[in-house]
């Protein structure tokens, strides 16, 4: 079966749902969604607690409210959606190859692709957890889906590994649920979870978190009967003399995410090292021509409020694409200063920009009250204070468009000879947080 | 009263037992585990040697280079997965090149096929990421890659399509031998048997000592592996051994035949025999001895550790003999490496010893079937084969392992065969689902459910691999019960 | 008098308060806004915590369906609430804010649904 849209979204999460949106907002009318779950929604599904939409919707919600605000809003609309569909590839003509029980292997034709696959997670072997292979490790994602969704107990002694918050949701979640969560035990010197979810979903039962600690070994043959814990030192090596045997008979993993850029790949779409995601523009459009990301396969979120913010940019990209009104001209370029891990988008085309462009970051430590500031040249042209800033924290930072204009060596539009202006995005520290490590 | 037993269902007692099955005979196939291939067949290199390096005139010498004439043949019949990828053993100095010549050497006597002796360029051209240090080495065309739990998986279900007993969870507890057969105890029913054949690889000196064969010892030797993703594929096209020297045989590095990179293995001597743990220091080691081949791989995408057990034997070299002590009782023990590409040669070799004892007659069936049934791999199909395959079996458009696309089918197709399974493990060695990228993170959910909705196992009973190894304790919720 | 320190939860900031009780009179310093002097007043007295989990659903998509406290509830009520909303099973359809149990624990909280299940497949094509 070979079809032909204006816009295919490939993934229905919070990230494809608010692009497919914003498209349809935007003019464009022959939208599909493609879902490999039976529902749209994503991963929010299975994230039943709240604090969803603050940003967004200014009210707290569950992960199944937020998402079924989108879904509402796409059934109002003529936007179709394919569930139980899986995409196999891109191919070199940007067409996409999916296949499903109900339709078979199609070949789907589009003028423009959006890319919102999500991310994955890391798992033992990723950060290489050694000793046996017992059942009984699971990452923090699969224990929720198998609790949420299914309705089943991973188990009933549970240690967990990381503290993102992901991990200190899941701690609360299996005390809930009857289980007896030992301890959460995090590498870093601090924790990569909001302080809030230490408050209410450790402190409140009275849960450990060890900070500076590992797992260095897994025990039992069968099913998981215990780890070996380790407290690190300076350089994150464990410490052999504060080796301890935990007995549990499950283990969970919270050590990061991955954007799952594997159908990315298959289109050459070129990818970040530093995110992992692709490289993208102020739309979110990437190296190839029509293909645009956005949310966690773009780059890690931690709040789904910027991700549905993403995703209406890439939307609106994409429906300017589909009308011939885009100009793949690179006038900008963000760069890392000083204390940024990265920053999003990492090009800028300023002739798409209507008054502020909105720039993502995290930084590289912790730091208390700083400032964050973007150069160009010898000209700071915009900067913002903070009371503190983590490495956890995605931070958003508004650039006027004037300002950055008005420090730069613009040609006309559409000079291809010309190279980008750089813009250096650093970050500035006033004093450091005394409850910062 | 069975005419032979096979103690073992790993690559050396599904070989036999598949070999045996093109006879009228009626065969038993014992394995302890919930599944066949469940110990030293399951993890290892997965690689049919060439036959170069073992000593001329030991067994290993003899039924390696023959065991590799045979894979072409099987492959077409069985359907397992196997690649002649070709392999080099690479040197980087006089001393490695005097190793490589007397293992060329070596190889000409056993037989072995398509050797030759290389210089660094013919290396680079073929193989760009290995080292630029590389100044000799021995190419050896007939080397291939194959997925050893799926040979011998594929084996055990064509012996069973053809009149094979195979009975899994059967632990062997005791031996005695009557005037013209053998009682064969175990948790169930006792098994008698005219014949025994002990293939049961790490174990097999238990098995002996059960009729009084002391003559030999299993001392497992662990092999510690690292498994990278499939983007780190590339970085090799064929199997690169390094040139063993006084230290050791070092690690190799090769892109597996699912085309993953894997490096190792390491080799320790062990005491327990079912210990398969990975540690940091050996898989650091590992690491290390593989960046000196291969200088570039990514650590960032390791997919899994993991380790298997040799089973090396006190003889130091294969024991493939009927016991002079106790007539119709045969130990096929200590086969450690190149055992998996010897596997079929001592099969073909078990039935003449079986045929020139006399022990039973051998008449050969009328109504073999060699061919075992392909799985219909959704990630090896083209877009017309898919369709059409959809259109008649819709679920075979339901992808359930997104890392390695493979399909509720799929799934399904396993655990309808005639292997009885019922583990996860099961269903990951046959269709691959949960053997990529996240490690059966998305997908485990979706198959315990296929697992319940197909066999009718509840979900707490469901388990990863041996007894014990359970999935979940239960319903979350009092009014499931 | 009685004194506590606490971070606010109220947003992901995550202030540190310090709660003080004299003569009846409570003062809260080192919040950034007024939720945070109420969280914590609330906090001191009588901590709440909105309850997330899942009850048994009969015809969905899924075999559980998820549901919450429309509001908050006093923290030490948190397990009991779990174990009544363990014993709950309902029928598709749900639709989000269905309420599942009325005045859980005379709280005047109801747990209501946050997920909708019509009870099919949703796809169009």
């Amino acid at each position: 079966m070979t079809k032909q849209y204006d816009l295919v979204v490939i993934g229905g999460g919070p990230a494809g749902m608010a692009a497919a949106l914003s498209a349809k907002q935007h003019g464009v009318e022959n939208i599909l969604i493609l879902e490999r779950d039976k529902e749209l929604g994503g991963i929010l599904n299975q994230c039943i607690h709240n604090g969803f939409g603050v940003h967004h919707f200014k009210e707290e919600l569950t992960g199944p409210e937020y998402s079924a605000r989108f879904i509402t809003e796409i059934q109002k609309t003529s936007i179709e959606i394919m569930l139980d569909t899986m995409v196999l590839k891109i191919d070199n003509h940007r067409q996409i190859h999916a296949i499903s029980p109900n339709h078979g292997y199609m070949v789907l034709k589009s003028k423009a692709i959006i890319l919102a696959m999500g991310c994955r997670e890391r798992t033992r072997g990723a950060i290489r957890i050694y000793g046996s292979r017992p059942s009984g490790i699971y990452t923090a994602g699969t224990a929720q889906r198998l609790i949420n969704i299914n309705g089943y107990m991973p188990g009933k002694e549970i240690v967990i590994l990381g503290s993102g918050d992901i991990g200190l949701v899941m701690a609360r979640r299996m005390t809930l649920e009857g289980a007896q969560v030992k301890m959460v035990l995090e590498l870093q010197s601090r924790s990569n979870g909001t302080l809030r979810n230490i408050v209410q979903c450790l402190e409140d039962y009275h849960i450990p978190l060890y900070l500076n600690h590992t797992i260095v070994q897994i025990h039992g043959k069968n099913r998981v009967e215990g780890v070996t814990i380790a407290k690190v030192d300076e350089n994150l090596a464990p410490i052999k003399a504060s080796y301890q045997y935990i007995p549990c008979d499950t283990l969970l993993l919270s050590v990061g995410l991955i954007p799952e850029n594997e159908i990315s790949k298959s289109a050459r779409v070129k990818l970040d090292s530093r995110t992992r995601g692709p490289f993208v523009g102020e739309l979110r459009q990437t190296n190839i021509p029509g293909i645009f990301a956005c949310g966690n396969v773009l780059h890690v979120h931690d709040v789904v409020d910027f991700v549905s913010e993403e995703a209406a940019l890439a939307g609106y990209g994409a429906a300017r694409y589909i009308r011939g009104q885009f100009d793949t001209t690179i006038t900008h370029q963000t760069i890392n200063g000083e204390g940024v891990t990265y920053v999003l988008p990492q090009t800028m085309n300023i002739y798409h920009i209507e008054d502020t462009c909105n720039l993502y970051l995290r930084v590289n430590k912790p730091y208390g009250r700083c400032q964050i500031e973007a150069w160009i040249g010898n000209t700071l042209i915009a900067s913002k204070r903070e009371i503190r800033c983590l490495p956890s924290e995605m931070i958003n930072f508004k650039i006027r468009k004037e300002a950055i204009v008005g420090s730069s060596d613009l040609r006309p539009a559409q000079a291809i000879d010309q190279q980008p202006t750089q813009i250096i995005v650093k970050i500035v520290g006033m004093d450091r947080d005394p409850s910062l490590p | 009263m069975f005419d032979i037993c096979i103690i073992g269902a790993g690559v050396i007692g599904s070989a036999i037992a598949r070999e045996l099955a093109k006879y009228d005979l009626s065969l038993c196939l014992l394995e302890k585990d919930q599944d066949v291939s469940s110990g030293t067949s399951k993890a290892n290199s997965g690689i049919v040697h060439g036959g170069y390096d073992a000593k001329y005139g030991t067994l290993k010498a003899k039924f390696c280079a023959r065991g590799n004439q045979l894979y072409d043949q099987l492959e077409k019949e069985l359907h397992f997965g196997f690649r002649r990828v070709g392999s080099f053993v690479i040197g980087f100095d006089d001393q490695d090149r005097k190793t490589i010549e007397a293992l060329y050497e070596n190889g000409l006597k056993n037989n072995a096929r398509g050797l030759k002796i290389v210089d660094g360029d013919f290396v680079k051209k073929r193989e760009p990421y290995l080292s630029d240090q590389i100044q000799v080495a021995l190419y050896c065309e007939s080397a291939g890659v194959i997925s050893p739990y799926e040979f011998t998986i594929a084996l055990a279900e064509n012996a069973v399509d053809n009149g094979v007993e195979l009975r899994l969870n059967t632990e062997v507890v005791g031996i005695h031998k009557q005037a013209d057969h053998f009682v064969i105890k175990t948790h169930q029913k006792p098994i008698q048997s005219k014949v025994v054949i002990n293939a049961a690889g790490l174990y097999s000196d238990k098995i002996a000592k059960m009729v009084g064969i002391e003559d030999f010892e299993i001392q497992p030797k662990r092999g510690e592996y690292v498994l990278f993703d499939k983007t780190q594929g590339h970085l090799v096209n064929s199997i690169i051994f390094q040139t063993p020297t006084e230290a050791g045989k070092g690690v190799l590095a090769v892109r597996t035949y699912h085309g993953n990179l894997m490096i190792g293995p390491s080799s320790t001597y062990i005491e327990e025999k079912n210990n398969v743990n990975t540690t940091a220091e050996t898989i650091n080691e590992v690491i290390h001895a593989a960046r000196k081949s291969l200088p570039n791989f990514d650590l960032k995408e390791v997919i899994t550790t993991f380790s298997g057990n040799r089973a090396c034997s006190t003889k130091h070299d294969f024991i493939i003999e009927e016991s002079k002590k106790i007539p119709g009782f045969i130990n096929i023990a200590g086969i450690e490496s190149p055992g998996l590409t010897a596997a079929p040669a001592i099969a073909q070799y078990v039935v003449e010893m079986v045929a020139a004892s006399h022990l039973i007659s051998l008449q050969q069936k009328s109504h073999f079937n060699p061919e075992r049934r392909p799985y219909h791999h959704v990630s090896e199909m083209n877009p017309k084969e898919l369709n059409e395959l959809i259109q008649k079996h819709p679920e075979y458009g339901r992808i359930i392992c997104r890392c390695e696309t493979v399909s509720e089918g799929e799934i399904k197709d396993a655990l309808s065969r005639s292997i009885p399974i019922n583990t996860l493990d099961a269903v990951k060695r046959r269709t691959r689902a949960g053997m990529g990228r996240c490690q059966g993170g998305f997908c485990t959910p979706k198959i315990l459910e296929i697992i319940y909705n197909e066999l009718g196992i509840p979900v707490e009973k469901i388990e990863k691999k041996t007894a014990g190894s359970y999935i979940v304790v239960g319903r979350t919720k009092k009014a499931f019960h | 008098m009685t004194q506590q320190e606490m971070i606010c939860i109220c947003c992901p900031i995550g202030c540190n308060l310090s709660v003080e009780k004299i003569d009846g009179v409570i003062r809260v310093t080192g919040n950034k806004c007024p939720r945070g002097k109420a969280y914590a007043e609330q906090e001191l007295l009588n901590p709440e915590r909105i309850v997330t989990t899942t009850v048994k659903l009969t015809g969905g998509l899924y075999p559980v369906i998820p549901v919450k406290t429309g509001r908050p509830i006093p923290k030490t009520k948190i397990f009991e609430v779990m174990d009544i909303l363990s014993n709950v099973e309902i029928t598709v359809p749900v639709h989000i804010g269905d309420v599942v149990v009325k005045n859980i624990l005379d709280t005047g909280v109801d747990v209501v649904i946050t997920k909708n299940d019509m009870g099919g497949e949703y796809e169009r094509s």
